[in-house]
């Protein structure tokens, strides 16, 4: 029982980080089809670009804030000068943004060395709460309510205001946007910002508890791929089910199966593409 | 019109004649790059089956490489299995595993085919870091022994493993040569121009596809297998989703649809990477650099800006013929 309680929440803080890091992604590829190599590139610089701060300041939350629109305006960069002109070539983009990546993945060890690095949390987000012979760590449940009130606030946004509407509309089917004079050109490089934000608070919070690490990027990169994949491109729902089921699957899996834990989740992410090649709730 | 000393199949020629007669006077060293560039090249040239002539983008094709060097790895150092067991083991190994993605993936075109076969991908990969029993995970599999084929050569020594890749590497490049110029790799051509059309004309496009899927798996795996007995080591860098994109600059550096571009490219990244690293330790840096530089000034590949070239030449030469 308690191994079961533990286990699931673990995978659902995970899923949770998780969410932060493929929302983002999933926008990016619902509205622009642009497959970036480079989103674990963000999740790590922007741990780096965190800890760095947080050495000199001291404060957890701008740390979160300086790291992320930082990385923000990297990824602007790189969309505008690059990305924008290469839609509809797959290869092209991922070829680019693989060469960004691998840049990125360089500098990276020049300016912040090989060595692990945690970020150190805020007293308040340590410890853990005790409930019977079952202990839930402070930060994971920080994680949880980050990624839960982001999920609320892009649900809203999405659904609730104008600009959410131009996005979907975007996403839905970008010519008739453009026609009826919604600026896609602006949409998509706020949503490209946006991505690139998220995946940098994602990597600022798992800096907190799986550290800040040469190859983390290339780690989590294909577990923000599935997430994506399996919750279908451009849907918000697609990703937050998608992280949740990706969590829990590979948290399960390492703790049942530990010599086929990959095989256990991306095997049954690749049965559901069978069934579903667009993903739950992606549309076609 | 073209300048005939500068003609296509002379420069083959040359080349070829240069890959047979140089190498026992070659150092050490640039054998050693000239012999995994003929094994690189066999995998850039699979993976173009599927990605030049087909026109699918794959994210996975290292898996196929993985599969038939891990077959070496573990029939040789675990059972003693020789060459001729493992060769079409690995093979085989790969072309059942490719049968089985090709019919998940295949279902999709585009972005979600290269998301399909990265998923799938992973889950070849998550075996070989994880199944420690059977792999040994992260330490890979080392003194793997070079095989033993009966020759009065032995290929433990570099120069006869030498030959013996630049044949694995002939024999691939002919049939694959064979492949693409068939009525089947025809179809495979007219199915990336436009798929719709190639239906209509009654074509089986998706069995087309599929056929062209495995295929190009068989070759890769066939690649793994020589990259193992070459390399005297396997690991889970041989098949992680990096080393995929790797083999996909190399076909796009290359020139996409040609068997001879991806070769091309093989060469040149294994040059790089090796000269580089020689020289700094930020060749990193430098890879980035040449994947950003090839999309940006050679989208079509070397082979294509020389073909372009050409035809530009040529049409000014046409022109002040008049």
């Amino acid at each position: 029982m308690e191994f079961w309680v533990t286990q699931t929440f673990n995978g659902i803080s995970y899923g949770a980080l998780l969410f932060l890091l493929a929302g983002g992604l999933s926008l990016i590829f619902g509205m622009m089809r642009i497959v970036n190599m480079t989103h674990g590139s963000y999740y790590l610089l922007g741990g780096y670009v965190a800890l760095t701060v947080i050495w000199k300041t001291g404060y957890f939350a701008l740390a979160i804030l300086a790291g992320a629109l930082a990385i923000a305006l990297i990824g602007v960069g790189e969309w505008n000068a690059f990305l924008k002109r290469l839609s509809g070539q797959e290869l092209g983009q991922v070829l680019t943004t693989m060469g960004f990546a691998l840049i990125f993945q360089d500098l990276a060890l020049i300016i912040w060395g090989g060595d692990p690095y945690t970020i150190p949390v805020p007293r308040f987000l340590s410890g853990a709460y005790q409930i019977g012979q079952l202990y839930f760590p402070v930060y994971r449940i920080f994680i949880i309510t980050v990624a839960a009130a982001v999920a609320l606030i892009l649900w809203l946004v999405l659904e609730k205001t104008r600009v959410g509407a131009m996005m979907r509309a975007t996403v839905d089917d970008p010519e008739m946007a453009r026609g009826v004079g919604i600026n896609v050109h602006g949409i998509s490089m706020v949503v490209f910002a946006l991505g690139a934000f998220l995946a940098a608070v994602a990597g600022v919070v798992a800096g907190g508890f799986v550290g800040v690490y040469p190859g983390a990027d290339f780690e989590i990169l294909p577990y923000a791929f599935v997430v994506v994949i399996v919750g279908g491109m451009g849907s918000l729902k697609g990703a937050l089910i998608g992280s949740l089921l990706v969590g829990l699957l590979d948290n399960f899996g390492k703790a049942l199966f530990p010599e086929l834990s990959y095989f256990t989740l991306f095997a049954p992410m690749a049965a559901i593409l069978a069934v579903r090649p667009t993903g739950l709730y992606g549309r076609v | 019109m073209r300048s005939a000393l500068f003609s296509g199949p002379r420069v083959v020629v040359i080349v070829f004649l240069l890959l047979l007669i140089l190498p026992p006077f070659l150092s050490s060293f640039l054998l050693t790059l000239l012999t995994q560039a003929l094994i690189y090249a066999i995998l850039a040239m699979s993976l173009d089956i599927i990605l030049g002539y087909t026109g699918l983008a794959s994210l996975g094709h290292a898996a196929y490489f993985g599969l038939g060097a891990y077959s070496v790895g573990i029939l040789s150092t675990r059972y003693g299995a020789g060459f001729w067991i493992a060769l079409p083991a690995g093979v085989l190994l790969a072309v059942a595993v490719a049968a089985i993605f090709g019919l998940v993936a295949l279902r999709a075109t585009g972005v979600y085919f290269l998301m399909i076969t990265l998923a799938l991908g992973m889950v070849v990969w998550g075996l070989a870091h994880r199944w420690v029993t059977m792999t040994q995970g992260d330490n890979g599999i080392s003194a793997i022994p070079r095989p033993d084929l009966g020759l009065p050569w032995s290929l433990a020594h570099s120069i006869p493993f030498y030959y013996f890749a630049l044949a694995g590497f002939l024999i691939t490049f002919w049939i694959l040569r064979v492949i693409v110029r068939s009525p089947f790799g025809q179809t495979l051509v007219g199915i990336r121009e436009s798929e719709s059309r190639m239906r209509t004309l009654g074509y089986h496009v998706w069995l087309h596809k599929y056929i062209g899927f495995i295929i190009a798996g068989g070759f890769g795996g066939f690649a793994g297998v020589l990259w193992a007995y070459y390399n005297g080591f396997v690991s889970p860098v041989d098949l992680q989703l990096a080393t995929s994109v790797e083999v996909l600059l190399m076909v796009a550096l290359g020139g996409r649809g040609t068997l001879l571009g991806p070769a091309l490219g093989a060469a040149i990244i294994v040059f790089l990477k090796n000269l580089v690293s020689v020289y700094t330790h930020r060749w990193l840096l430098i890879l980035g650099a040449v994947y950003i530089l090839t999309i940006v000034y050679a989208p079509e590949g070397i082979l294509g800006a020389v073909k372009q070239w050409t035809r530009r030449a040529n049409s000014r030469l046409l022109r002040s013929e008049v």
